[in-house]
């Protein structure tokens, strides 16, 4: 028996984590998984709150928690080749992965 | 008991996994943190009863994406992060924001947090592929269609952005 708050309080450390390392890290990849930790706490939040409805009210429909994680993990993995292969066309022009240097969007 | 234990213990892997990726400087290290934090998210899931989760927890995220994230780091050959001062609005704004948002949340779910009860673990099929496919092809059949046409986009763009242009 676990609180569901304790769940929750996971969830937001690792958001803040999150958060934090995309305000703090300087390199663009570090930035990047900062990111997918942030979605990471935020599935985390989805399925407890499925397994919580489920136990409560065993509705079928307390299972969308875990589709929503699903959609979820399928933006993740598309954000992620889209997002690798603008980093791998940034240093092809500016040899460099720190954000500090690359404060244009021109390629 | 038991379930408190392991959550403790995996909910701590995490949080240690999350802080190393935040203190190592090598990106390949904040990497290799970042799996060690799916993993042991996957493990919660299961604690949660969610075994399909768990499943492409593991196969996608600790797989697939982190080895693209791996293979972009060698690939451009990443090394240590270098120290620059950054964004001012970033250290003065952000960081105490974030620290204001965690107290925020973390007090409301203290003060506030027993309201909402206990999750067990019990023997039921509450998260397995049946139901999930069940769910997926009749409720959510539109969303999961549309989401074949956005990996098709993010295909392309990738490779459209890949491709060496001249």
């Amino acid at each position: 028996m676990v609180p569901l708050s304790w769940y929750l309080i996971l969830s937001a450390i690792l958001f803040c984590l999150g958060v934090l390392g995309f305000l703090l890290k300087r390199n663009i990849i570090t930035i990047f998984m900062s990111i997918e930790l942030m979605l990471n706490a935020v599935n985390l939040t989805f399925v407890a709150f499925a397994r919580y409805w489920q136990q409560d009210q065993n509705h079928q429909l307390a299972l969308s928690g875990q589709i929503f994680v699903f959609f979820v993990m399928v933006v993740a993995a598309a954000e992620a080749a889209v997002g690798l292969a603008i980093i791998i066309a940034i240093f092809r022009t500016r040899e460099t992965l720190n954000v500090d240097r690359v404060n244009l969007l021109k390629l | 008991m038991i379930h408190q234990i392991l959550f403790i213990v995996f909910g701590l892997i995490c949080v240690a996994g999350a802080i190393n990726l935040l203190a190592q400087r090598h990106p390949i290290n904040s990497a290799l943190s970042l799996v060690v934090v799916m993993s042991s998210l996957a493990l919660i899931y299961l604690l949660l009863g969610a075994e399909f989760v768990a499943a492409i927890q593991v196969i996608v995220y600790a797989g697939a994406i982190m080895v693209l994230f791996v293979f972009v780091i060698m690939l451009l050959n990443a090394g240590a992060e270098e120290r620059t001062r950054g964004s001012h609005i970033a250290l003065l704004v952000g960081v105490p924001g974030v620290i204001v948002l965690a107290s925020v949340i973390g007090w409301t779910l203290i003060n506030s947090g027993h309201e909402f009860g206990k999750v067990t673990i019990s023997a039921t099929n509450f998260g397995d592929t049946h139901n999930i496919a069940g769910l997926l092809f009749k409720n959510f059949l539109l969303p999961f269609e549309l989401t074949s046409v956005l990996i098709l986009i993010a295909i392309m763009g990738a490779v459209v952005l890949g491709r060496r242009s001249g």
